[in-house]
């Protein structure tokens, strides 16, 4: 019997940079430790959410006797894919009415973003894609693994803690035609720095004249403004202009389904024949990855969409959880306020949606972690959704103490 | 009559242009020809054009970018089914299906796992992430369902078991480590296979060849041929065996032959990798149904076993199940572990919690456990009843004294029953009884009511056609 493992070769990987924050936080013991790590919603009492109307949900799908567990296609449950569709693109969206949009249920916005990169990869003729400085730390990795090459285009200014538009333009006017283009639909993560209206436009202009292909990253349509029509507004824009595109959607933070990995990409074509034959070119993508994709999920989500009581009830609980997060920016910005924290702090009431991109360097987010036992990335990226109007006061005083100790 | 549409969409105000009738999908310039034309004429006036606002409209006009992409063929087992919604005869017999049926030929949903489900509810469980690995109570009675609670492999913390997309993904994830680690290897798969295994590889860029596997001649397993081939294979190639109920024959080994399989595993320092989709769904016993995959781990071998609850916990559309890897230490079922997470992370980002919970609920729970092991003892005792009404209702018709025992000797939801393509094609076309191509049928989907029925349709199609 070999005694040598045929694994020897195998190396252990490093903790994923983002789940190893929480990994650390729970090794902690302090008793004011805080975790500002990864981006899922807690309540004011610092609890994870289940929404009401998905408890709702989930109760009458379980009580429902007829119900199977039958496999779905490949492309998921169809019901789920049209709502999806319309949400992200408005009920009343020409390219739904072309049947020019071809949208496949998918494992949240990764599996999202992995089957449509892996569809580019195989069947269009661009293998490029820029994304933006900073992104996601998950997005290099998929594109990567999908087969695609990827650039960056310039976003942050650290200088101004908000978006470098010219930057942007220059990067993206000097990609290569037919380059695809990653967009973070709202609530840019992990900046929180979004373009405005015009801004989007003059970035679909440049993109539209040079014939790059939009691939958008939806994860927080209502979650971010508090409207799930105005987080789609860049979406729709695009939409509207009769191009093509792509948008990986996930319904982890909007309907607090995380664990269920409910998502779906739609790809916008020219026209009906072209959506039909690319939905077929999918199914390949799909069927070797994990064959078709998980039910419980999406069939909340369609329950939810498509019961006007319920949908309303979504929106409600929504707009508390977004308008929670801004009262905690507010409170964070006024706590520095008050301590007279040096420097310009007003881009934490600026950047939206569920991270603010403090600015802090990784020695100071160092110290503010092994001081005032605060978790957070080492990008200087904190998740408000991970704060509460008792927190507040001690991580202001830990970033007052990271900024005025000289380390 | 292109220079007329460059020209007009130049000058056209968004909501007349013939360019803007044409993004609606009214008026044909003759399909394709628009865009090619676009596409060939560099100096394209209005893609160049510094009138931003009048051309928001006409920019987007060319040809898809998507224009050459073919439609792929459809899924050769899910057309069955779509056959089969088609046809309106009323003696018409779904045996295509892979996912069980009651004798009144309706889908099952397990009397444990709605009772999970409530539970947790009652629960109320939130919907935080899992982590990338999956749920560990999860993965703690995966491994022990499938190695033995009591096995050394459990004891010594030797498995890497990571929750993956039922079968499908778990096969998925440990392709993509193949790939990553073991440049270059090969892997052997049966001839016939499930046809869903090629793709998987494919799309991994892992290389792999067939074994001999299925002998029409005796309707049997071809056991010299499969020796012979896993011998021929180059060192260090991974052998993909099904751990029991092969699909789509229904063919399995017997323990005698397992061992030599095994023997000659070692011999030629291959890897076996197992696709376990059916245990306790085979047999009706969880433990006899494992027996192939705890012989080699109780030789000390490094193992991979992809395990899927599709069928035997009826959590088809759940997509719950689990790649374990056997290493020779604690240390390195470690490594790989991690390993194995950084390729789900880039794929899906974390598994999906309600299946994994479900099979954590039922499999840990004493009790629902044995409810459990009740149900698929009944699912399981089904299918056999089936195969011996189907058997006898052939032997009693068939006059030509035509050996029809293969249907006892194979095993699990599947039968191959030996009909080749003409003759399938007679049985949906004449007797509307639909199946694969490849001669297979779905005991899942046969009740006795309709077995004298289907006996008929094979000796029809057996005896009449060629």
């Amino acid at each position: 019997m070999a005694s040598d493992s045929v694994f020897a070769a195998v190396v252990r990987a490093p903790e994923d940079p983002i789940l190893g924050v929480t990994v650390a936080y729970n090794k902690d013991t302090s008793p004011n430790k805080l975790n500002l790590g990864v981006g899922a919603y807690r309540t004011e009492e610092g609890k994870p959410l289940v929404l009401n109307v998905v408890r709702r949900a989930e109760q009458i799908l379980v009580n429902d006797e007829s119900r199977v567990k039958e496999y779905l296609g490949i492309t998921g449950l169809a019901d789920f894919n049209k709502l999806s569709a319309k949400l992200i693109l408005g009920a009343d969206s020409p390219a739904i009415q072309d049947n020019r949009v071809t949208t496949v249920q998918c494992l949240s916005g990764t599996g999202s973003l992995r089957v449509g990169a892996e569809f580019l990869a195989r069947h269009y003729h661009e293998h490029t894609i820029y994304i933006p400085n900073p992104t996601w730390g998950n997005h290099p990795k998929i594109f990567n693994l999908a087969g695609l090459s990827v650039k960056t285009y310039r976003y942050y200014d650290p200088a101004t803690k908000g978006l470098d538009f010219q930057g942007l333009l220059e990067d993206l006017g000097a990609a290569p035609s037919g380059a695809i283009v990653l967009l973070h639909a709202c609530a840019h993560n992990p900046t929180g720095v979004d373009p405005t209206l015009e801004q989007w436009e003059q970035i679909r202009q440049l993109i539209r004249s040079k014939q790059l292909l939009p691939f958008f990253d939806s994860a927080y349509q209502g979650f971010a403004s508090g409207s799930l029509d105005a987080d789609a507004e860049s979406v729709r824009m695009f939409v509207a202009d009769g191009g093509e595109c792509l948008a990986a959607q996930s319904y982890a933070k909007n309907m607090g389904l995380y664990g269920e990995r409910v998502g779906a990409l739609s790809i916008v074509c020219k026209a009906a024949d072209v959506a039909s034959r690319v939905e077929s070119q999918l199914k390949l993508v799909i069927r070797p990855m994990y064959s078709n994709p998980p039910i419980h999920g999406a069939s909340i989500v369609a329950a939810i969409l498509k019961d006007s009581e319920m949908y309303r009830e979504w929106t409600v609980e929504l707009k508390a959880m977004a308008d929670r997060i801004l009262s905690m920016r507010q409170q964070l910005f006024e706590a520095l306020s008050a301590r007279g924290t040096p420097g310009d702090w007003s881009h934490i009431i600026k950047q939206i949606g569920m991270f603010t991109f403090t600015g802090l360097n990784s020695e100071q987010v160092a110290f503010m972690t092994k001081e005032y036992h605060i978790y957070m990335t080492s990008d200087g990226r904190i998740s408000m959704a991970g704060l509460s109007s008792r927190t507040v006061p001690h991580l202001a005083d830990a970033i007052h103490a990271a900024v005025t100790c000289s380390t | 009559m292109a220079s007329n549409v460059l020209s007009a969409a130049a000058s056209a105000s968004p909501s007349t242009s013939p360019v803007t009738d044409l993004l609606k999908g009214k008026g044909r310039l003759g399909s394709g020809n628009v865009g090619s034309l676009f596409i060939k004429d560099k100096g394209n006036p209005f893609l160049n054009s510094k009138s931003c606002g009048r051309i928001s409209m006409a920019v987007a006009v060319n040809v898809s970018r998507f224009e050459a992409i073919t439609m792929a063929p459809p899924d050769p087992i899910l057309g069955v089914s779509e056959a089969f919604k088609a046809d309106n005869d009323e003696k018409k017999l779904n045996l295509g299906v892979g996912a069980y049926r009651t004798e009144e030929l309706q889908p099952y949903v397990l009397d444990v796992v709605k009772k999970a489900e409530n539970l947790m509810l009652e629960r109320g469980e939130n919907k935080e992430y899992l982590p990338i690995e999956g749920l560990a109570a999860f993965n703690k009675v995966t491994a022990e369902l499938l190695f033995g609670a009591d096995s050394p492999v459990i004891s010594e913390q030797r498995v890497a078991t990571v929750q993956g997309l039922s079968g499908t993904g778990s096969l998925r994830l440990a392709a993509v480590l193949i790939e990553r680690y073991f440049p270059g290897a090969k892997v052997l798969i049966s001839s016939p296979t499930w046809g869903n295994h090629k793709n998987i590889f494919n799309d991994a860029r892992v290389p792999w060849s067939e074994y001999r596997y299925y002998d029409p001649k005796t309707v049997g397993l071809d056991f010299e041929g499969m020796i012979e081939d896993i011998k021929a294979a180059p060192e260090g190639s991974f052998i993909l065996l099904h751990g029991c109920a092969h699909n789509p024959t229904g063919i399995d080994p017997t323990p005698e032959q397992w061992e030599k399989i095994a023997d000659v595993i070692q011999e030629k320092n291959h890897i076996p990798f197992f696709d376990v989709a059916y245990q306790g769904f085979a047999s009706g016993s969880l433990d006899q149904d494992a027996a192939s995959v705890r012989l080699f781990a109780a030789r000390g071998m490094e193992i991979f076993v992809a395990q899927s609850y599709s069928k035997n916990l009826g959590l088809y559309s759940e997509r719950i199940g689990a790649i374990n890897v056997v290493c020779s230490s604690t240390d390195t079922a470690a490594r790989v572990k991690s390993q194995l997470k950084r390729i789900a992370r880039p794929m899906y980002s974390n598994p999906p919690i309600h299946g994994a919970r479900i099979v954590a609920n039922v499999v840990g729970d004493p009790a629902l456990f044995d409810e459990w092991k009740a149900e698929m003892e009944m699912m399981a005792g089904r299918i056999k009843g089936v195969r011996q009404k189907l058997y006898d209702s052939l032997t009693s018709k068939d006059k030509s004294g035509k050996d029809w025992s293969f249907i006892l000797k194979q095993i699990g939801m599947f039968s191959f029953t030996g009909l080749n393509k003409n003759q399938s094609d007679n049985m949906t076309n004449k007797w509307h009884v639909y199946m694969t191509k490849d001669g297979r049928i779905s005991l899942a989907g046969l009740n006795l009511a309709k077995c004298e029925y289907l006996a008929d349709a094979i000796i029809d199609s057996y005896h009449n056609v060629s």
